[in-house]
């Protein structure tokens, strides 16, 4: 496995294309334990990535990931603009000056990533955010050498699907307490949907 | 949905350029931002004070805007906090060499965008410091969790902050007076119908004909209690009941008294409740030093109120009482 500048362009397009085409599905898990805006929120910020990086020339990895980040921080607002923007600057610094990145130091980038979202935020897994899909995806990239694009897919969306048996404790769906059990954590949909992208460039480049 | 708009997308920049047209000897907003500052900023030697949050809860935050109040107002989307770049743009145009007080209401996004925004004025050498309102009683406060939310009350802390931080005082000062009223404010309110949003075009969620939810929050977070609607006394006791539990005021104590309309509320409305509000008090010989009755941290068009109660003494009475040229909140 081996990331260049193009995959990680890439990566964001497709990231970008589900939620776009998801975006009132976010927005409506968010109706149910937030305040419905998540969809909105990411489909404005991504939308800005992609019209940043198809008009950008970029030499590393590094950078095409840094202005990731430092439009999420601009645009997104809200909790997920500032764990999402705080994400991508941790994978950019862990990777600086990268032309490609293999699937070692990509998991190592989401490994800083996760730390950077668990300070921020002080959620811990099993809070019902987006920490509980992040985390599990850096296991998988910890657990092997070579990263199968499938198996990753699935790590994210069983992940993704966990959320929903869990009470919230962080975030907005914390008011709501037991009553935010069976529903989906919208953070959570919106991060399978970055793995999802990601297991899709693996298996082209692959 | 039928609103007054012309882009939803636009909403809010529409909103700021209006803003200023009616104000325009006491604010203006910063180029190509969402930020509204005093005309005169930064004021040297005075801490500066900047608030903000989401918008569609007019005349939050930039009516608070003005000489003795707040120094800038960052609006973000609406409902959404605003983001690290705006609030780092405000902290730079107030800094007039005395510190910069943020003022946050406690949202995970606002807390977090404004901490981001403070690291970065701290790597400009810019003295910043913070406080975060949470009073609203109908969420379980917790260390835990996410903890109690911000709602009106913070518009007492804006006034009172606002008014030490005209006196010159240091910005120690200013945030020890902040955390003194943000110690001694409680608020919680009500809603009879939901908002809408204008980018999503529907209601956050639905309330029957006959229904009614206390303890709801300001962007149609879910509250304690769904149920049959209620007489006017019967709502306000409720809400001033569950202030009173989580307050330790005894008789011969005194109050600030804020009833604040949600968006969509006749002002009749407001007046009867601060009857019964101001019955319930006096019948436990706690003395109302001023009220404030109208809508100062609105939710779109949703229909209901929210009741705040702020325990005063003599510091926080005269900083109440002291001048004020924000065009929500003259005095
Ligand atoms: N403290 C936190 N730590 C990690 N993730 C969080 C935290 N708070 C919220 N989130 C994530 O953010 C998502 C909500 O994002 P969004 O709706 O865009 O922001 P907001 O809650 O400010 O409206 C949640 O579904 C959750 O995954
Ligand atoms: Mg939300």
């Amino acid at each position: 496995m081996e990331l260049q500048v193009a995959d990680v362009i890439q990566w964001m397009e497709k990231s970008n294309d589900s939620i776009q085409a998801n975006k009132d599905y976010l927005s409506s898990l968010d109706r149910a334990i937030g305040d419905g805006d998540h969809g909105i929120n990411m489909a404005r910020g991504f939308q800005e990535v992609v019209s940043k990086l198809t008009t950008s020339d970029y030499q590393t990895v590094s950078d095409v990931l840094k202005d990731v980040s430092m439009t999420l921080l601009s645009k997104v607002g809200g909790a997920s603009g500032p764990l999402f923007g705080t994400a991508f600057l941790k994978m950019s610094t862990t990777v600086k000056g990268m032309e490609k990145v293999d699937a070692n130091q990509l998991g190592e980038a989401f490994q800083e990533a996760l730390n950077g979202i668990k300070l921020r935020g002080k959620a811990n897994k099993g809070d019902k955010t987006l920490v509980d899909v992040w985390e599990p995806v850096v296991e998988f990239f910890k657990s092997s050498d070579s990263i199968d694009a499938n198996a990753l897919a699935e790590v994210a969306k069983q992940a993704m699907e966990s959320t929903k048996e869990l009470e919230a404790r962080r975030g907005r769906a914390a008011y709501l307490k037991e009553r935010s059990i069976g529903h989906l954590d919208p953070g959570s949909v919106s991060s399978y949907y970055i793995f999802t992208a990601l297991s899709e460039v693996l298996q082209k480049g692959a | 949905m039928k609103k007054i708009i012309n882009d939803p997308n636009l909403v809010v920049q529409d909103m700021l350029e209006g803003f200023v047209y009616a104000h325009p000897n006491e604010v203006k907003v910063l180029p190509n931002t969402t930020v509204v500052v005093r005309k005169d900023a930064p004021v040297s030697n005075k801490v500066g004070l900047v608030s903000g949050g989401g918008s569609g809860h007019e005349p939050a935050h930039a009516g608070y805007v003005g000489a003795g109040m707040l120094d800038a107002a960052v609006a973000g989307e609406v409902f959404t906090s605003p983001t690290p770049d705006q609030v780092f743009e405000a902290i730079k145009a107030v800094d007039g060499g005395a510190g910069v007080l943020l003022i946050i209401k406690n949202y995970t996004g606002d807390v977090m965008n404004f901490e981001m925004a403070a690291e970065l004025a701290e790597a400009e050498g810019i003295n910043v410091q913070q406080v975060i309102v949470n009073d609203d009683v109908a969420v379980e406060d917790s260390s835990f969790t996410t903890g109690r939310r911000g709602i009106a009350g913070t518009v007492f802390v804006h006034k009172i902050a606002g008014a030490k931080a005209s006196q010159g005082a240091s910005l120690e000062e200013v945030k020890a007076v902040a955390e003194k009223t943000i110690a001694n404010v409680r608020s919680i309110g009500m809603a009879l119908t939901p908002c809408i949003v204008p980018a999503a075009g529907e209601p956050s969620f639905e309330l029957n004909e006959n229904e009614m939810e206390i303890g709801i929050g300001i962007h149609g977070e879910p509250g304690i209690e769904r149920k049959a609607i209620a007489t006017a006394d019967e709502i306000a006791t409720e809400l001033t009941e569950k202030i009173l539990d989580d307050m330790n005021l005894s008789s011969g104590e005194e109050v600030a008294v804020m009833i604040n309309g949600l968006g969509s509320t006749p002002e009749m409305e407001l007046y009867v409740v601060n009857k019964k509000v101001h019955e319930i008090l006096k019948d436990k010989g706690i003395n109302v030093y001023d009220t404030f009755v109208g809508e100062f941290m609105t939710s779109l068009e949703m229909a209901g109120c929210s009741v705040t109660l702020l325990k005063v003494d003599d510091e926080l009475k005269e900083l109440l009482d002291a001048e004020s040229k924000a065009p929500a909140f003259r005095k």
